[in-house]
């Protein structure tokens, strides 16, 4: 059970730490590296708040152990600005679309909605929802997040820009 | 941090990971995705004292075609099944059932060989191994050995693999000329269990007679159940045989000997009832696909 040395590079930065092979790559992100934009709601895979990128492919962070994550790279919704302060795609039309309440579910639901518009950047209303199915807000009503998915769909059409 | 501690290993070959398997014995468990491992740890339903992590064996993730075989490695990813055009062409019908497993954040780490070593009875990947009749190739630290899908499942969670022996690779049978492939379950939202769920191949000859079906329902039992009468009666039909009377007789038959589970998630009933609905889809859908293709 002795702690293992990891390191990890995430939003471009790498963070090295001393750690319990037990720990999730989502405590460790919240509890190491200080950035605490990703949420750990259920810690067992169902609600999909804690999604990160690794290695440009959404995953939950709580499904995997952070000794697991060394030597690899995380983009957390931190990671997912412009730079300056300036909101991301994904993030602006979440608030313009209002796509969040309580905002706990968001940071997860920016990571998952960044995931599936590189993957398909016009989406059909059935493929927004298989995309959302991964994710839970108790809120909405996903209403408003379907409507940010769309306004930042629009806006990758129009500008070409990678969300 | 909800596990209990645990040493954590990554081998990066085949025999390493089979000696710490043989070290440990049942202490040990190797893990894979992690998509059900790590949530039966969080919960501690289960505990280990050894973690076997496969991730580094990059041996365990290729997919090759060899003669009339399409053989995948344990680690290779769902995502990949998913979106390869080799498997789609090779194995249609474990290309169109990962779709169906839980959700695209989980088929990014998910694998093949952890969901068929998991075992899950409600999986999608355990029927569709079941109905192809693919052979489970396994390593211990001193032998080989090959396993038929239907020796390899042995109940809830529960197959032929000793604790120090490890899944490395499945072999599909590759699709054919006509042949045809269908899976479908009743879920109660996209990516949950199923409830039930059927996975059906059926193959014709060159007169459009049925000469081969496989009919695998997940759902039903402690593990994925072949329907062998229904198997039985479809051999020789044409697919202008198969009417609404007639897919529902076969139905029947596939559900007729089922004993499934009674739960909060659906009644047994519920289960037979639906089972049968899903047989009769599957079914048509083979035998069209089979007699166009």
């Amino acid at each position: 059970m002795a702690e293992m040395s990891v390191s990890v590079t995430v939003n471009g930065s790498s963070h090295a730490a001393s750690i319990e092979p037990r720990k999730t790559l989502g405590d460790f992100l919240r509890d190491d590296c200080g950035l605490t934009g990703t949420h750990l709601g259920c810690e067992h895979g169902a609600c999909g708040s804690c999604t990160v990128l690794l290695d440009d492919k959404a995953v939950r962070s709580c499904l995997l152990f952070a000794v697991q994550a060394n030597g690899r790279d995380v983009t957390t919704v931190e990671g997912l600005t412009r730079g300056k302060g300036e909101l991301g795609i994904v993030q602006q039309a979440f608030m313009e679309g209002h796509g969040l309440q309580c905002g706990f579910c968001t940071p997860g639901f920016i990571v998952s909605v960044t995931a599936l518009l590189r993957d398909n950047p016009n989406p059909t209303h059935d493929e927004v929802a298989v995309g959302l199915s991964g994710n839970l807000c108790r809120c909405t009503g996903y209403q408003g997040i379907f409507k940010a998915v769309e306004i930042a769909s629009r806006r990758i059409r129009e500008t070409g820009d990678r969300p | 941090m909800k596990p209990a501690p645990f040493d954590y290993h990554a081998p990066t070959t085949v025999d390493e990971a089979v000696a710490l398997l043989a070290e440990h014995g049942d202490e040990a468990k190797p893990l894979a995705g992690g998509q059900s491992l790590v949530p039966l740890l969080a919960l501690r339903l289960t505990r280990f004292a050894h973690l076997v992590d496969l991730n580094e064996v990059t041996s365990l993730s290729s997919m090759s075609r060899q003669g009339d075989d399409f053989t995948i490695g344990a680690m290779v990813r769902q995502d990949e099944v998913e979106f390869a055009s080799d498997v789609a062409a090779a194995v249609p019908l474990l290309a169109r059932a990962t779709p169906l497993i839980g959700h695209f954040q989980i088929r990014s780490r998910g694998t093949v060989g952890g969901s068929l070593a998991h075992a899950d009875p409600a999986s999608e990947y355990p029927a569709v191994a079941l109905a192809l009749d693919a052979v489970f190739d396994i390593k211990g630290k001193n032998h080989a050995r090959s396993v038929a899908a239907r020796d390899f499942f042995v109940g809830t969670w529960t197959t032929c693999l000793e604790p120090d022996e490890l899944l490395v690779a499945v072999r599909f049978p590759a699709a054919g000329k006509r042949m045809g492939f269908s899976i479908d379950e009743a879920t109660r939202r996209h990516g949950d269990f199923a409830m039930v769920g059927c996975a059906c191949a059926v193959g014709v000859d060159g007169s459009g007679a049925i000469d081969r079906a496989a009919v695998a329902l997940f759902g039903v039992g402690s593990t994925p159940i072949r329907a062998e009468a229904a198997e039985q009666a479809l051999i020789k039909l044409r697919r202008d045989d198969l009417g609404p009377s007639a897919l529902t007789e076969i139905a029947q038959l596939a559900v007729r000997d089922l004993d499934p589970p009674n739960d909060v998630h659906a009644t047994s009933r519920y289960r037979r009832d639906a089972g049968a609905v899903l047989v009769g889809r599957a079914v048509a859908a083979a035998t069209a696909e089979a007699t166009n293709g």
